[in-house]
C-alpha cells in the first residue's frame, strides 16, 4: 500500500490514503482513495509496477482520516516526535535517529533495525521499506522529524 | 509454563517452535541465534532473564519471520490453531504479530477445546487483532502505552492509527481512557497502561499507579514496553495475580531504567541487564514471597 501510494503520487495523482470502510476491514489495512471513473488507468500503473490492489470497491460511506497531530517532546540534545502510536528520536546535534519506539505491526522493530543509527539523510524511509498502518505512521513522524531539522 | 508467539524482524526467519535462552545477549531457540533489540526478542529476553531470577523453567516460543507483510504471521497463526489446543501452558503471550481478525478468532477458537484456559496477555499487533475482533475480553491482561490506549478507548478506531482526534492521547486524561475502554468493552479483564505513571487497572477501576523512579528518556527507548510485558509473563508463571505482577513488572522495569542511566539513545539490552537486580529489589521491598517458596511441594507444570 505504501509503496502504491508513491507510485501514484509521482504519477502526478491526486490520491489519498485513508482507513477501510468496516465491511472490508481484515486487519492492519490502508485504503487509497481514487476517483472511481480512472479505475483502469490507476489500475494499468499499479500493474506495471507489481503492486495490484486486492480489491477496487466504490464505498459511500466517509472513509477514516489518519491522525494528523503530532507531539514533539525536547529531551536534551534530542529530538522525539510522536505520530498516532509511533515515536522516532534523532539527535538533533548530528541528525541521527538514535531510537524507534510504540508500534504493534510487525514491520515495527525492521523498521527500528534498519533505521537506528543512521543519519535522517542516510536512513531508509518508512514508505521505502515499510508494509502496515504502523509504517505509515512512522514516515509521518519521519517527516515532522526532517522538516524540524531543515528549519 | 508460559507461552511467547510472536514475530522476528527477519525477512526468511522459519517457523519456529520450542525452549528460549538466551546467550551472549541474543535469543536461542532451535539452534538459531536472533540479536535482541526490540520486539518480540526484547520480552523473550526480559522473560528470560526474570524467570532465570526466579527459578522458572525456560519460556517456551513461537516465532516466524516478518517484516510487515504478513506471511509469516498468516503462518503461525495458521500453525497454532493445529496446535495450541493440545498445549499445557498456563499462560500464553501473544505479541507483534501482523493483526488479522480472521485468524485471530480461528487461535482464540482453538484455545476453547482445552479443558483449563490459560491466562492469555496481549500486547503490540495482538492487542490490536483483539480490539478489532471485540474479543478483548477473552483477555486476562493488555499492556498499552497511552497511545494505544487512546485506541482501546475508541469503539471505531480498528488500528491506533486512526483514533479520532477528540481522544487525546494525553497521560492526564488516561483515566477517562480506561473507563472508555471497559464501556465499550475494549478493555482485557486488566490493563497496564504504561507511561509517565504506569496504571493497573480492572473494571472496577485503578488498582494501582507507579510512578517512580522516573526516567524521562525510557519513552524514547523501543522494547522498553516489550520488557514490562516479558517481566510480567514470568511473575504470571509462578501463579501470581494479575494485578499484583503488573505492579511488580512495572515497578522493575522502572527501576532497571533508572539503574541504566538511560538517555534517548539507549539500547534496550543495557536495560534488560538490570532486571534480575531490579526484580530482587522490588520484590524485596514489596515483601512477598514468590508462591512456590510458601508451597515448596507445587511444581510448574510443563
Amino acid at each position: 500500500m505504501i509503496r502504491a501510494e508513491r507510485v501514484l503520487k509521482a504519477k502526478g495523482w491526486e490520491i489519498r490514503v485513508m482507513g477501510p470502510p468496516p465491511e472490508i476491514r481484515s486487519g492492519c489495512d490502508l485504503v487509497i482513495e481514487i476517483p472511481l471513473i480512472e479505475e483502469l488507468n490507476i489500475l494499468r500503473i499499479l500493474q506495471k509496477d507489481g503492486v495490484l490492489p486486492r480489491e477496487v470497491v466504490p464505498v459511500a460511506s466517509p472513509l477514516l482520516r489518519p491522525v494528523d497531530l503530532f507531539h514533539t517532546k525536547s529531551i536534551g540534545r534530542y529530538l522525539m516526535v510522536r505520530a498516532a502510536n509511533m515515536k522516532l528520536t534523532i539527535d538533533r546535534e548530528t541528525a541521527t535517529i538514535v531510537n524507534v519506539s510504540g508500534g504493534g505491526c510487525p514491520d515495527v522493530p525492521y523498521l527500528a533495525q534498519e533505521m537506528v543509527g543512521k543519519t535522517i539523510m542516510e536512513a531508509p524511509s518508512p514508505r521505502e521499506i515499510g508494509h502496515t498502518l504502523c509504517g505509515y505512521a512512522l514516515q509521518l513522524a519521519y517527516e515532522e522529524v526532517t522538516r524540524q531539522c531543515m528549519q | 509454563m508460559h507461552a511467547i508467539v510472536g514475530a522476528i524482524p527477519i525477512e526468511n526467519f522459519p517457523l519456529v517452535f520450542g525452549e528460549v535462552s538466551l546467550i551472549d545477549n541474543e535469543i536461542c531457540i532451535q539452534g538459531y541465534r536472533i540479536p535482541v533489540n526490540r520486539g518480540t526478542p526484547a520480552l523473550l529476553a526480559a522473560a528470560v532473564k526474570a524467570g532465570e531470577f526466579l527459578g522458572l523453567p525456560a519460556p517456551y516460543g513461537y516465532l516466524v519471520g516478518d517484516i510487515g507483510l504478513g506471511k509469516g504471521s498468516r503462518r503461525l497463526y495458521e500453525y497454532l490453531t493445529r496446535h495450541l489446543g493440545e498445549s499445557a501452558f498456563e499462560t500464553i503471550i501473544f505479541h507483534y504479530l501482523q493483526p488479522d481478525v480472521h485468524w485471530h478468532n480461528r487461535v482464540l477458537a482453538a484455545l476453547d477445546e482445552r479443558l483449563q484456559r490459560p491466562r492469555l496477555i496481549a500486547d503490540a499487533g495482538s492487542m490490536y487483532a483483539a480490539k478489532m475482533s471485540g474479543q478483548s475480553f477473552h483477555y486476562d491482561l493488555f499492556t498499552p502505552d497511552v497511545g494505544e490506549l487512546a485506541f482501546l478507548a475508541d469503539e471505531e478506531a480498528p488500528h491506533p492509527f486512526y483514533t479520532r482526534g477528540f481522544i487525546l492521547h494525553e497521560e492526564n486524561r488516561i483515566p477517562e481512557l480506561i473507563e472508555r475502554s471497559y464501556a465499550h468493552k475494549n478493555a482485557a479483564r486488566h490493563l497496564l497502561v504504561k507511561g509517565e505513571r504506569d496504571y493497573i487497572t480492572n473494571e472496577n477501576g485503578i488498582q494501582d499507579i507507579i510512578d517512580y523512579p522516573v526516567e524521562e528518556a525510557m519513552e524514547a527507548i523501543g522494547g522498553t514496553g516489550d520488557t514490562i510485558t516479558g517481566i510480567v509473563s514470568a511473575l504470571l508463571s509462578t501463579g501470581m495475580e494479575v494485578i499484583e505482577a503488573a505492579g511488580i513488572a512495572a515497578r522493575t522495569n522502572r527501576l532497571a531504567g533508572y539503574y541504566a542511566k538511560p538517555t534517548p539513545a539507549t539500547q534496550v539490552l543495557e536495560i534488560l541487564a538490570h532486571i534480575p537486580r531490579a526484580l530482587e529489589e522490588v520484590l524485596l521491598q514489596s515483601k512477598k514471597e514468590v508462591p512456590w517458596e510458601k508451597d515448596s511441594s507445587r511444581e510448574i507444570a510443563q
